[in-house]
């Protein structure tokens, strides 16, 4: 009792405060906050006063003023009296565009290279050694310059452009292709595809169901498949093809109708693509040597057969080692693609953060929307990657 | 048959050869290259591949080229005949620009020794033998100081150089040597801060990474270039380079934090409850026990790290600074070299790829002679 009683009377002095590590810890987090609040103050009342001296008001309402300038290429309709913000909106879809396309395009280079790196031809896997080695290992902003130069320089003008089959036309403006432009009645065959979809997932999931009661294996992916295709195909005959095609037509300079890609987005499409599709192919090879031999052997020894081995066994597991950097490599080509700005795409970096800047000086404001917009599509992807990983982690031991 | 049986005496006899077509390069093309149908198939597909890339490039670039002697394209032309190779005339011509930037010609010697200086750092950081010697690794630190001060000058009776004169290799250099080492000890508190049992501290050190890592590095250039002058208090203003280099040096500590807190991950628990048990402080388990294995295990990603800050070190040609890029963008917007973009690319995609590439070789060999057996 008395021991007690001279404990709770010993003084508490800085030194000992200092002495104990947990209220050192409280000691060290506090000093830490105020240091950086200590910081962050000085930096907002740098910026106060120099927009003060500079006579510069802050806010958002320059987003609503007209642009007053062109977007040579646009997903949505925008003409140059829009406001910046519809501007900036055209800026962000296209870079979602290009992310999209190169993401798909990489994908798929990517596993391929990485699967014939493994594969016993001597030719294949080193000619794949090559080009993972060689675009790795070079600044992707060289790429892009490089296909940005290729395409402008090797392919001819308009007038020159020869026909690939009456219709497609490669040229150093763009390449165009006929359009095909819906028209009434179209709206049926979305309606069967989305009728198809919805079949084909229940039609699976019946058939998984026979599976695991039966044995009974049904070929739902095929039935499915054939399905998606068949049933908007009949729907598109039925209500009499209702589709017009837009062709391509050589007027003056350069070509009216069809659909362009314009050189710019097919220069940073390619070198994306080709740029990270060297990193995924060294993801999957890793992924691919990591599923230990005796698994393939186990999976044989059951009297698996080879093909059902890969998807059943080897790549499901991969896939866990797989997945995680596959995802990094989605956004560092997502932040990738702000490098459009060198050649002339006009990503959100070029349209908010580069012309609009520029016109109306509200650097802080612009740059504040371009960081924030990026911020959000990483967080939001690292958000869902870290869900998968919940659940794949449960699969696992 | 039984005639033979009786012809073969009993007892030992050497061994037959295997029979021709199982051993050698005819048994290795038949399993390596040529299996089944559609081995062959691809086989042959790249082979043709390669056919097709290889010798016009190689005509291209060496047969048909043009190196010494041209002053314009122009001229590159005319020498080639009717041949289109590549002309490299123009790297020949501007190559102290492609090194040295604008730095002054009668002060480039500083530049050089500053060079062989880092050199003889690298070598010693990364030559076992050299590193081990105290006294060798402690002259070898103060190397880069001494670069500093031999190419900025302005001291020891040395001109001052304004830093908008360095261009080329050298600000290459200067960006990715001094963003690598500063970075390292930046992105160790900042992995030891992300996994403390401090809140704070762990707050802080993940909103930065995060934030960091979620938005493209041309951003951020751009924020060096033009924001931060707000940010700073009226009337300072500070290098552009030197802007550039935080900037960089802030980002690549994101990574490499994250690399690093990857290796703290992978060490044992028992590590820590024994370094505990033995008494020692945090910052002494830290530096004596834990660091030692984790930095060991993340040196393959940290090499990763830097050679993708190496190669990151090309975006400030979009904020105008004159890296090799700039220095070839610039040269072949003249009339007299216009139209070269390609050898342009070429050429410096072939010092980005030696750098790269050997840096990457360098990292495999580093994994092997760690590897010391045991998995942690």
């Amino acid at each position: 009792m008395s021991g007690m009683q001279v404990q709770e009377k010993k003084t508490v002095t800085l030194g000992s405060l200092w002495r104990d590590k947990k209220s050192r810890g409280v000691i060290m987090q506090i000093i830490a906050v105020i240091g950086i609040l200590l910081f962050l103050g000085n930096i907002v009342s740098n910026t106060v006063e120099n927009l003060d001296r500079l006579g510069v008001k802050v806010g958002f309402d320059f987003l609503t003023s007209p642009a007053n300038y062109d977007i040579n290429q646009t997903l949505i309709e925008y003409d140059s009296s829009d406001s910046h913000f519809r501007a900036g909106l055209v800026g962000l879809l296209n870079t979602l565009l290009v992310a999209g396309c190169g993401i798909i395009v990489a994908t798929f280079l990517g596993f391929t290279a990485g699967v014939l790196r493994l594969s016993n031809n001597f030719v294949l896997s080193r000619l794949m050694q090559v080009y993972v080695e060689i675009t790795r290992n070079v600044p992707v902003l060289l790429q892009i310059l490089l296909w940005h130069g290729i395409i402008i320089h090797s392919l001819p003008v308009p007038k020159r452009a020869e026909a690939i089959m009456d219709m497609f036309f490669a040229t150093n403006r763009g390449v165009y292709l006929p359009q095909p432009i819906p028209q009434d009645g179209f709206g049926w065959v979305w309606i069967a595809l989305l009728v198809a979809i919805v079949f084909a997932v229940l039609f699976k999931r019946h058939a998984n169901k026979v599976q695991e009661q039966t044995g009974k294996l049904i070929p739902a992916i095929w039935i499915g498949a054939a399905a998606i295709v068949g049933l908007p195909v009949i729907t598109f005959l039925l209500a009499g093809a209702p589709i017009e095609m837009s062709y391509p037509v050589l007027k003056g300079f350069n070509f009216k109708g069809g659909f362009v890609i314009k050189p710019e987005f097919m220069a940073l499409w390619f070198a994306l693509s080709l740029y990270t599709g060297a990193f995924i192919a060294e993801i999957v090879r890793a992924g691919i040597q990591s599923v230990s031999h005796g698994q393939t052997e186990a999976a044989h020894a059951l009297g698996i057969r080879p093909n059902f081995t890969m998807r059943l066994v080897v790549i499901p597991q991969a896939l866990r080692v797989i997945i995680p950097p596959l995802i990094s490599q989605y956004l560092n080509l997502t932040k990738n693609s702000s490098l459009a700005i060198a050649i002339g795409y006009m990503d959100l970096v070029a349209t908010i953060g580069g012309i609009s800047l520029n016109q109306t000086g509200r650097a802080l404001e612009s740059m504040a929307i371009v960081l924030g917009v990026y911020l959000f599509i990483s967080l939001f992807i690292s958000a869902l990657m870290n869900i998968y990983y919940k659940r794949i982690a449960l699969v696992s031991r | 048959m039984s005639t033979e049986i009786n012809n073969y005496e009993p007892g030992m006899h050497p061994s037959l050869p295997p029979p021709p077509n199982s051993v050698g390069p005819v048994r290795w093309m038949r399993d390596n290259l040529f299996s089944s149908a559609s081995n062959t198939f691809l086989t042959l597909l790249g082979l043709y591949l390669v056919y097709l890339i290889l010798p016009p490039f190689i005509q291209w670039a060496f047969i048909d080229s043009v190196v010494l002697g041209a002053e314009s394209r122009k001229e590159c032309l005319a020498m080639m005949g009717d041949d289109r190779g590549a002309c490299w005339s123009f790297v020949y011509r501007r190559w102290g620009q492609f090194v040295y930037g604008f730095y002054p010609i009668e002060e480039r010697w500083r530049v050089n020794v500053a060079f062989i200086l880092t050199a003889m750092t690298i070598a010693v950081v990364l030559v076992e033998k050299l590193r081990a010697n105290n006294k060798i690794l402690i002259t070898a630190v103060l190397f880069p100081v001494a670069s500093y001060f031999l190419v900025v000058g302005g001291s020891f009776g040395l001109v001052d150089v304004p830093t908008n004169k360095m261009g080329g290799i050298l600000l290459t250099l200067i960006i990715g040597l001094s963003g690598i080492f500063v970075s390292l000890p930046i992105s160790i508190m900042l992995a030891l801060s992300r996994i403390s049992k401090l809140p704070i501290f762990s707050i802080l050190a993940t909103i930065f990474i995060e934030f960091i890592r979620g938005v493209p590095l041309i951003t951020l250039l751009f924020i060096a270039s033009t924001l931060l002058s707000y940010f700073l208090p009226p009337g300072s203003n500070f290098d552009l380079l030197l802007r550039v280099l935080i900037m960089v040096t802030l980002f690549s500590a994101a990574y490499i934090a994250e690399v690093i807190r990857g290796g703290l991950a992978a060490i044992p628990t028992g590590q820590y409850e024994a370094a505990d048990a033995l008494g020692l402080s945090y910052w002494q388990s830290m530096r004596l026990i834990i660091l030692p294995q984790a930095l060991k295990i993340s040196i393959p990603g940290i090499v990763g790290s830097f050679i993708g800050l190496f190669k990151d070190t090309t975006l400030v040609v979009i904020i105008g600074l004159l890296d090799p890029l700039g220095i070839g963008m610039a040269a072949i917007s003249t009339t007299a070299w216009a139209g070269l973009s390609t050898e342009l690319y070429v050429f410096i995609g072939l010092f980005f790829f030696i750098f790269c590439f050997g840096m990457s070789r360098y990292s495999l060999h580093l994994e092997k002679k760690l590897n010391t057996g045991h998995n942690n």
